[in-house]
This record gives structure tokens, C-alpha cells and sequence, in this order.
């Protein structure tokens, strides 16, 4: 019905998307699998129009098409359900369900009357079990998927999109959900399902297309293929991608964290690191590896647990008793939590370190160059001037100015929370050098990534966290794709899901 | 010091010399150094008020309460001189000062403690101040006479050819000056403007940092309180009605971005400058004051215009096409 034919999309430095295809058949789910970064969701904004692609044909009923806008996707009847629903908590379910289309009286004002007639009917239709009048904001996330098929539904979508949809959903909600992917099934519209649960793959899709990299790897029938050799087409990779040898030596313990617990994101949570150690996170998105960071780091508060440094054990409430005790984060968002867009990258440099360029409460300003030059060329950063905005800096450089930004304040461990995420590959190729200097030269690194090939070349010791708890514990000889991808999907070795 | 002028600065500059030639090809008496001299001394309060309002918005926030904490400020030291004629002026300038900091606290507090949005706060509190004026006083005048002639001649006293009021602006401009360029302070409250996220994860408080400007301003504001009713010699509940838009009026005029992160003390001290030319010139050229109202407004419109303009490049989020990735 819907088919994408040698699809590339690029962004600057990346290739997000090359030469993919992807088929969609009335009366089919069609499940797509990949890792992070894959290209997942940037085919689905492909789609939906959000993105138009570089090169390649997309054809609906063999007829080429192109989207301009989301609207024209819209007109061509694919709609999309995504992880976190795009709806409006302020409006009625109907006022949902038709805002754009809703049906008009003779004078052109919104028919009300009948806009709630045909909701209440596409509501009967899949067995929701609210009015069309309630407010959408007193509905639960289960029931707000459900407006938003129903949303779907209205504009008659032949094609419609899951992104994630049982991330947030209870067990019993997930069933509901899957009954209903039966009703559009019956219905002859071509879904694409997008999960990461192999569970739900082998339950519910009738067809896989596995990319990798943003490449097609494979297609086919989901009753022709086992679980394990999904993992393998989703991971097996050619090694295309060299990481320094690590060569330092393995300290005492710098770090220990007891029965870390949070109320709704983590819980027990327990692990040591040692000086001069590569720590690295690995987990599916929302398995918690972030959130745990930031309690860590003190920006949310753990319920529960104790964080010793050197066998002492702290209090961390805020960043700041973080950064006293040695601990420092360099976030995954560099744009909204690394680098103050607007301040001269020197006074990034300094902002935490700020106490030792002053004297008797002023600054010095030669010493803040001083400092900031310091660790620019220890990073090798490529800059005109310090007193350059650092707004005007490549992603490269700008996530060399965040960790200079912590290094100045010669901290024990250092959390990098996906350091190399949307940098060239000569950046990654320079952060990763970078970091295996910093371990030799005895600082202990917690790498939070999502990048398999990552995690495998510069770890020591890989955590993998699942559904907010710790899955495994891997030592460097234990490492392999495949075990990662099991342990973060909930894979036991057996094949079946957990 | 690349902060104090940039380029930004210069322009705003350029437009009040030009604004001046222009006024001068109509009344050459207006660019006497002694009128620029008064001209500067009757704009005083505004720069004051300005360079707190500054530092409130270069936090994200607005203080909208200035001119009611001015006129509270005033009302209770005039009460003061009233009841004890004897106080020194500089313990009179330390209880505004104190009071008008309490006041700013005040502010500060719900912004930080309670999250509740600064402009809501401080439309709150405004009302509130200006009421408590009137509970204060029974809405009855302290006029010229009640107060002791120590009280309403000290902003007069000419020191090295300026008076006192004069002489309070460009020390406050001289103090801001450091702040913001050389202390921890200063450099913060452009961290938590710039953006707030980063702030956070450097360790800067946000919310306590957001209170502290609120007291600074506060505390300005109460010293302006001081000063507006000994010289005006007159204290009543509807003093400086309306000041508040005038004074964001100067910072946004100035360049300081609204949106919090951007901006000088040399723009705050300029947008306040040109407010205060176009004011006391309008009536010189015999043109109707109420045009004051128009020019001050389409300078508004201008100077954010421009600045939007120029902001536009900033803030360029190298992340949005990583996402894409995912």
C-alpha cells in the first residue's frame, strides 16, 4: 500500500537515513526494529511530512508521492500515534478528535452538535469508555491513545503509525491496545509498529523491517524469523569504528553507590567504581540510566541510598554539594543543559570554578583566561577567540567546552551522558581518545551511551539497566551486542521474552 | 570589560546625540553642559531603578512592583523625619534601603520558594504596597513643611559641581558596573538567564539566585524612595504612578532582552538616558507632551525589533538535527 523506496535523509555531519526502504500492507502490522539510532523516528517523521527526505520515492498505491507538510500527509491518509500523545489537555475528547476538521454548520461555524454525534460513534466503535465530552485532561495515558486512534480514525487514515505506544501503558491497557491494533487490522489499514519489546513484535506484527544505522538491513514475514536472529540483524555489525586501547591501570574504589531509589524512575540501584575506570551505562531509552545520573549529580533526589566517596559518605542535594564532592555531569542535551549560549566561552569554561579565578570576591579576569586557555588546549579546542560566543561553536567543539567547563574543576569521576551523541565521526573519534586520557590519567568516567559499538570499546565494566533497575553487570570479556541487546530487551538466554 | 559597551550600546548612543543635534537645531539652549547636567540629575531615579529592573530580567523575571516599593519606601521615611526630625539622613538612607530590600525579599521569595510567575508576584505586590501606603498614612499627604530641611536638601547638596541625586546614579552605575562583570554574582545572573537548564547542572541555585536580584532591586528601589520624596518634597500614596512601565520601558530600550540572559549596564543607563532627553526635551521644542508617550513607545517597538534581529542567530540548538538521528 505505502511504500519507501531508497529513502536518504541527511543532516549536517550525519546520515541519518541511506538508501532505506520500508513496505506497508493493508491488513498488516508491520513491525520496525532497530536500535537507538537507527533511523526509527526519523522514518517515521519522513512519513508524516515533518521531514522531507533528500533522495528516494515514496509511492502510496504505486502512485509517487511527496509531503510538503504534516498537513499533506494528513490529506494522504497517514496519521501517526506517538509515544507521548500530541493532543490538547485543555479541549473535550471530541474537541481532539476533530480540531482541524471538525464538521462545519452552513455558516462555517464548528458544528458542535454534530462533532460530538460522530465522536461518540468512533468512541463506541473502539470500546472507549468515556464520553466524548470529557475533558482530556482527566483521562489517563491508555485513554488518551485511545483519542488519538480514534483522532486517527476520524480522518479515515489508511496508514497509521505507532511509535512506542505501550511505552507508558499498564499490562492490561498493552491488551486493550492489541485488540485494537486487531480492529484496524480488520479494517484493511497498514500499520506500522514501532517497539522495542521483542514481545510485542512476535505478538502482534505479522511483517519486520530491521534497520541499522540508518541502512536497511532486512525485511520479512515475522513467522519466518526466530527472536535471536532479530537480535543478531539489529546489532551485527562490521567493526567500522577503531577505539583507543586502554592501557591504564584499574584504582581503588573512588565510588559506591548502596540502594539507590527513586519513587517512580529507579530503584536499587548498587555499584562500585574504581579509579582510572571506564563505567559505561547501556540501556534502552526510558530504561532510567538518565534519571538515576541525576540524582546522582542531585538535581532530583533519591528516596533512598547512600553515595560514598573515598569510603566517606556524602549527602549530594544539590549540583553543587555534587561538584564539591568531586562529581561532575556533562549532560546528554548539550543545548539546553551543557553550554550558556550567549556567555563568551571562557566565562563557560570558569562558571564552576569561579571560586579559584577570585580574590577577596572579585574576579580576575586574566586568571579566568588563564584557566580557560589551560583547558582549551588540553582539549584541543578549535576556537577563534575565547571571548567567541560559544553559540557559534560546531557541536564538537561546544561538548569540548562543557567537559573543559568540568575538567577546570579537577573532579574524581566524571559522567558523560552520551558523549558522542550527534557529533561527526572525527569529533567521536577525538571525545573517545580524549576520554581513555582522562581514565589513564586517573579519573574515574561513568559513560551513559546508547551506541553499542561505544559501550563495547571503551567500557571496563558495563551496567546494563532495564525498567529502572540494574539487568546485568558485564566485565569487558563478557561483552558482546548480543548480550547487551538480551539484557536490555529482557531477553533470558533461552529466547524467550522476560 | 567587553560587556559594559558593545556595539549595541553604540548605536543606542548614537541615536541620543542625534536625538540632541536635533533637538539643539531648535533650541541651542538644550546641549548647555548645565542643562545636560539637569537633564541627567532629573533622570537619576530612572537609571537607578533601571539597573535593578536589569538584573530581575536578566534572570527570566520582571519586577513590575518598583514604583509601589519606591512609593513605600518614601511614605515610611517621611513618617519617619515627621515623627523624629532629629535622624541622620545616612540612617535615613539605610532604613530605605533596608525596608525596600525587605520588600524585594518579599518578591523574591514567592518567585523562588512558591514558583509562582514573577510578573503575577509582582502585580501582587504592587497592589499591596500601594495599599499599605494608604493604611499607613489614612491617604493623607506629608508635605514640604513637616519635614525637617536636613531630609529634603541632602539630594540638592552639590558635591564637585553635581548634586547628590546625580552623584547616587553614577555610583550605583559604577557598583553595577563591577557586579556584573567581576563578581560571582554578576556572572550567575547572566548563567541563569542565559539558560537556566546549564545553570543547573553547573551548580548555580536558579531560584536563589532569581531572589537575590529581586532584593537588589528591592533595595534600589527603596533608596529611590529616599531620594523621590526629599526631592519632590512631598509624600502621598499615588507617587511614581506608573513609574514601573517607564523603568522596564529604559531596560528594554536598552537592549536588555526580555527573555532574560542578554544585556549591559551601559544599555540599562542608555535606554533610561534617552527616556529621560526625550522627556525633558519635548516640552523645550514645544512639542505636546503627550507625544512623549508615542515616541517613548515606538522607541519600545524599535529597540525590540532590532534586538530581536540581532538574537536571532544566537541560541542556535546543534542538537535538533541530532535528535533527528534517534
Amino acid at each position: 500500500m505505502v511504500s519507501m523506496d531508497m529513502i536518504t535523509k541527511t543532516f549536517p555531519g550525519v546520515k541519518a537515513l541511506d538508501e532505506v526502504k520500508l513496505d506497508l500492507y493493508p491488513g498488516q502490522v508491520t513491525a520496525l526494529v532497530g536500535e537507538n539510532g537507527a533511523g526509527k523516528s526519523t522514518t517515521v517523521k519522513i512519513l508524516t511530512g515533518i521531514y522531507q527526505p533528500n533522495g528516494g520515492t515514496i509511492r502510496i498505491d504505486d502512485a509517487p508521492v511527496s509531503f510538503a507538510s504534516p498537513n499533506d500527509a494528513a490529506k494522504a491518509g497517514i496519521t501517526a500515534i506517538h509515544q507521548e500523545t500530541v493532543l490538547f489537555d485543555e479541549l473535550s475528547v471530541a474537541e481532539n478528535i476533530y480540531i482541524g476538521h471538525a464538521p462545519r454548520t452552513r455558516f462555517g461555524l464548528i458544528d458542535t452538535a454534530e462533532m460530538h454525534r460522530s465522536a461518540a460513534k468512533l468512541l463506541t466503535d473502539i470500546g472507549a469508555p468515556f464520553s466524548s465530552h470529557t475533558q482530556l485532561r482527566d483521562l489517563g495515558i491508555a485513554n488518551k491513545h485511545l483519542v488519538a486512534i480514534a483522532r486517527a480514525l476520524s480522518v479515515d487514515a489508511r496508514v497509521v503509525i505507532m511509535d512506542e505506544p505501550t511505552a507508558a501503558l499498564s499490562h492490561k491497557e498493552i491488551e486493550e491496545l492489541y485488540e485494537l491494533v486487531e480492529t484496524l487490522k480488520s479494517q484493511g489499514k497498514a500499520i506500522l509498529f514501532i517497539s522495542h519489546k521483542f514481545d510485542e513484535i512476535f505478538r502482534i506484527a505479522d511483517r519486520y523491517t530491521v534497520f541499522r544505522d540508518g541502512a536497511f538491513v532486512g525485511d520479512g514475514r515475522i513467522n519466518d524469523i526466530s527472536e535471536g536472529d532479530l537480535v543478531t540483524m539489529m546489532v551485527g555489525r562490521s567493526v567500522d569504528q577503531i577505539f583507543p586501547q586502554s592501557t591504564h591501570d584499574v584504582g581503588d574504589e573512588v565510588l559506591k553507590i548502596v540502594g539507590y531509589e527513586h519513587p517512580t524512575e529507579f530503584a536499587d540501584i548498587n555499584f562500585t567504581l574504581k579509579k582510572g575506570e571506564i563505567l559505561g551505562f547501556y540501556g534502552l531509552v526510558g530504561a532510567g540510566r538518565s534519571e538515576f545520573m541525576q540524582a546522582l549529580f542531585g538535581i532530583t533526589k533519591p528516596s533512598k541510598g547512600v553515595c560514598q566517596v573515598n569510603g566517606d559518605i556524602k549527602v549530594i542535594r544539590s549540583p553543587a554539594d555534587a561538584v564539591s564532592n568531586g562529581i561532575v555531569y556533562v549532560p546528554e542535551d548539550r543545548g539546553k543543559q551543557g553550554a550558556i549560549i550567549g556567555l563568551p566561552i571562557f566565562q563557560n569554561i570558569t562558571l564552576p570554578s569561579l571560586g579559584k579565578t577570585s580574590r577577596s570576591g572579585f574576579l580576575k579576569l586574566a586568571e579566568e583566561f588563564k584557566l580557560a586557555r589551560e583547558y582549551s588546549q588540553r582539549l584541543d579546542l578549535r576556537a577563534a577567540s575565547l571571548d567567541q560566543d560559544v553559540g557559534n561553536l560546531s557541536g564538537g567543539n561546544q561538548q569540548k567546552v562543557v567537559i573543559a567547563k568540568w575538567l577546570a574543576t579537577q573532579p574524581q569521576v566524571i559522567i558523560l551522558d552520551e558523549p558522542t551523541k550527534g557529533i561527526d565521526i572525527g569529533s567521536k573519534a577525538a571525545v573517545h581518545e580524549f576520554m581513555s586520557e582522562l581514565a589513564a590519567q586517573g579519573l574515574s568516567v561513568i559513560m551513559v551511551s546508547s551506541e553499542i559499538p561505544e559501550i563495547i570499546g571503551m567500557s571496563d565494566r558495563v551496567i546494563v539497566m532495564r525498567d529502572g533497575r540494574i539487568a546485568a553487570e558485564l566485565t569487558k570479556d563478557e561483552l558482546s551486542p548480543e548480550t547487551l541487546v538480551r539484557h536490555a530487551a529482557g531477553i533470558t538466554s533461552d529466547g524467550a521474552a522476560a | 570589560m567587553t560587556r559594559f559597551i558593545p556595539a549595541r550600546e553604540t548605536i543606542l548612543g548614537g541615536a541620543i546625540l542625534v536625538l540632541l543635534l536635533l533637538i539643539s537645531s531648535r533650541f541651542a539652549g538644550f546641549v548647555a553642559p548645565s542643562n545636560l547636567a539637569n537633564v541627567f540629575n532629573d533622570t537619576a531615579p530612572l537609571i537607578i531603578l533601571a539597573l535593578g529592573q536589569m538584573v530581575v530580567i536578566l534572570t527570566r523575571c520582571i519586577d513590575l512592583s518598583v514604583a509601589a516599593n519606591l512609593a513605600l519606601t518614601g511614605m515610611a521615611v517621611a513618617m519617619i523625619n515627621v515623627a523624629m526630625p532629629g535622624l541622620p539622613i545616612p540612617v535615613i538612607i539605610a532604613i530605605a534601603v533596608l525596608l525596600g530590600a525587605v520588600m524585594g525579599a518579599i518578591n523574591g521569595v514567592l518567585v523562588w520558594k512558591l514558583a509562582i510567575p514573577p510578573i503575577v508576584v509582582t502585580l501582587g505586590t504592587m497592589t499591596i504596597f500601594r495599599g499599605i501606603i494608604f493604611l499607613i498614612s489614612d491617604g493623607k499627604w506629608v508635605n514640604s513643611h513637616e519635614m525637617s530641611p536636613a531630609f529634603t536638601d541632602f539630594p540638592r547638596i552639590v558635591l564637585l559641581g553635581l548634586p547628590v541625586l546625580s552623584w547616587a546614579a553614577i555610583i550605583t552605575i559604577i557598583l553595577f558596573g563591577i557586579m556584573m562583570a567581576r563578581t560571582q554574582f554578576g556572572r550567575s545572573i547572566f548563567a541563569v538567564g542565559g539558560n537556566p537548564h546549564a545553570a543547573v547542572y553547573t551548580g548555580i541555585d536558579v531560584g536563589k539566585t532569581q531572589f537575590w536580584a529581586f532584593v537588589v532591586s528591592g533595595a534600589l528601589a527603596g533608596l529611590t524612595g529616599y531620594l523621590w520624596v526629599s526631592r519632590f518634597a512631598v509624600a502621598y500614596v499615588d507617587i511614581a504612578g506608573g513609574f514601573e512601565l517607564e523603568v522596564v520601558a529604559a531596560c528594554v530600550i536598552g537592549g536588555i532582552s526580555i527573555a532574560g540572559g542578554i544585556g549591559s549596564v551601559g544599555g540599562a543607563v542608555l535606554g533610561a538616558i534617552f527616556l529621560g532627553v526625550v522627556k525633558n526635551a519635548l516640552p523645550v521644542v514645544n512639542i505636546s507632551p503627550f507625544w512623549q508617550l508615542a515616541i517613548s513607545g515606538s522607541a519600545i517597538l524599535i529597540a525590540v525589533a532590532f534586538n530581536a534581529r540581532a538574537g536571532r542567530n544566537k541560541g542556535r540548538i546543534i542538537l535538533k538535527e541530532a535528535e533527528a538521528t534517534q
